[in-house]
């Protein structure tokens, strides 16, 4: 009231604010019912870490990157006799792959440095416990999420294909085919390529970019 | 013609009746339209449908909590408090008229009289549950509330004493009778005084510096628990409705409006509930006037401005 000053109208800020509420109460209110009504999570959420057991060759990479060491792997070794095979071989069997989620900090880094994609991100984030100790998960619960994980993103019909499907293309077109392949990759993918949701229909498309 | 005592007990009833529903529904209508302002959803479970009964669940969680009185309290006093802040309130509802042909409890020739006068024992609640707390934060609330009420009892009078004037009565429904739709503009000032004065009356925000909660815990109610706190919130929310309703009695013309002779009760509840809104909305919008601002408001701007508008309205009226 008195401390306005050199301040324009008097009296201006305060319909501006009674302004201000009355354009927010119009507005639909931003609050999620959570409990009620499941949140719509982004693609790529970061949940909780599925296991897929069969993925797994206990190589150690995760347990050995993970920043807060946090996971705990166990395994034996068993020999696995190959008939025709001068010798038998061994195979590593896990025993134990647990998560400690009580310490785990979602980097994300076990699952880049899984060579063979045992681990993956699933958005289930509903996991808490009234006891600290429950947070950590074995891997049967690990592999439990797997349920959860959702497809993999489509690919991008324009990129560019992977590495491995043009090499394979490639090869599969014989020698001295090398420009014919590249035009062909796309054609050549539901054969190279052995992962269940792949587009089925293949594209045909020209080799120079469309317009 | 009904016996007396049936025709008094309806009136009391239907008053007491008033008296408790109105200000849950205005409370209800704080809860909401607080919380869409702020962008919020406000209560959503109570009773089911947008948390309806969330007013009704508060009280029934008030009344399980311990009534407790402070070692050092003066008891009686301390417990007396409430109710006589909730009280005068039912005796100010008495005397409001809510349609014509004597729609109201008790017909008063003094009624504006009355009111004002019953209006000022609020002050009494507040020194009497500030002393007897044994507390410093209430006595602090306490004495700002005393300093406050006292301070805009000025403004307040003086605006009704405006309208009276204009209206040349003291009665309630005899002011709404004499009132003319240009009396909005003629009595313009002493209706925003009134209705500012007010607000400082009930002590609500931005005018709550008895409560204040981020100095003073919560002024000359931080002692209080259980259903004696909630008759000071129900007297809070009973005094919107009764600063609502005499704004809208003395300035905004009652029950007049189209078919008022059928639905002028319909149209003295929408004004109310109206000026509710905006009570409502000043609170979510302005944040608490520091102490010296408050007094500097009353007695430099809204008494003489009060003032002036008395000598207006007498002009105005010696020149019909």
């Amino acid at each position: 009231m008195t401390d306005d000053g050199e301040r324009g109208t008097p009296g201006k800020g305060l319909v501006q604010g009674l302004a201000v509420t009355l354009k927010t109460m119009t507005k639909r209110s931003t609050t999620q019912q959570y409990p009620d009504v499941e949140p719509e999570l982004p693609p790529r959420s970061r949940g909780v870490i599925a296991l897929l057991e069969e993925n797994c060759t206990v190589c150690m990479l995760c347990a050995r990157e993970c920043p807060d060491w946090c996971i705990y792997i166990d395994s034996h070794k068993e020999e696995v006799v190959v008939p025709g095979a001068a010798r038998a071989r061994q195979r590593n069997v896990l025993d134990r792959f647990d998560i400690d989620f009580s310490l785990c900090m979602y980097c994300g880094i076990c699952i880049e440095v899984c060579p063979f994609d045992a681990l993956h991100w699933t958005p289930e984030f509903e996991y808490a416990e009234t006891d600290v100790l429950d947070l950590l998960h074995d891997k049967n619960r690990l592999g439990e999420w797997m349920r959860t994980v959702p497809p993999p993103p489509a690919h991008d019909v324009l990129g560019e294909p992977s590495k491995e499907e043009a090499t394979a293309a490639r090869k599969a077109a014989g020698p001295g085919a090398a420009t014919a392949a590249k035009a062909d990759v796309r054609r050549a993918r539901p054969t190279t390529a052995d992962r269940p949701n792949q587009e089925a229909q293949p594209k045909p498309e020209s080799p120079e970019p469309p317009q | 013609m009904m016996p007396l005592w049936l025709d008094l007990t309806i009136r009391v009833v239907a008053v007491v009746v008033g008296f408790l529903t109105l200000p849950l529904i205005v409370g209800q209508a704080e809860h909401k339209v607080m919380a869409h302002m702020q962008g919020r959803l406000g209560p959503m479970y109570a009773g089911g449908y947008h948390g309806w009964a969330q007013l009704v669940a508060d009280g029934v969680k008030f009344v399980q909590k311990e009534d407790i009185a402070p070692r050092d309290a003066d008891r009686r006093i301390f417990r007396l408090a409430p109710l006589v802040a909730l009280f005068p309130y039912l005796l100010v509802l008495l005397a409001i008229p809510l349609g014509p042909n004597g729609l109201v409890a008790q017909p008063l020739d003094v009624g504006l009289f009355f009111v004002l006068a019953v209006l000022g024992v609020g002050v009494l609640a507040v020194l009497m549950s500030a002393w007897a707390s044994a507390n410093k934060y209430s006595l602090l609330g306490g004495l700002r509330g005393a300093a406050q009420l006292l301070g805009y009892e000025l403004p307040l009078v003086l605006a009704a004493a405006s309208v009276a004037m204009a209206a040349g009565t003291l009665s309630l429904p005899g002011i709404i009778e004499a009132w003319k739709p240009w009396w909005l503009l003629w009595q313009a000032p002493a209706a925003l005084i009134f209705f500012i004065a007010g607000l400082a009356e009930i002590r609500r925000p931005p005018f709550d510096m008895p409560i204040a909660d981020s100095e003073l815990v919560f002024g000359y109610m931080t002692e209080y628990t259980g259903l004696r706190f909630a008759f000071f919130l129900l007297a809070e929310y009973v005094g919107i409705v009764v600063i609502a309703a005499l704004t809208t009695v003395l300035f905004l013309g009652g029950w007049h409006g189209p078919a008022a002779d059928h639905l002028g009760w319909l149209w003295t509840l929408l004004k109310v509930f109206a000026v509710s809104f905006v009570i409502i909305w000043f609170r979510v919008t302005y944040p608490r006037l520091r102490e010296d601002q408050l007094q500097r408001l009353c007695w430099l701007i809204l008494v003489p401005l009060a003032l002036a508008q008395l000598v207006l309205t007498a002009a105005v009226k010696i020149a019909m």
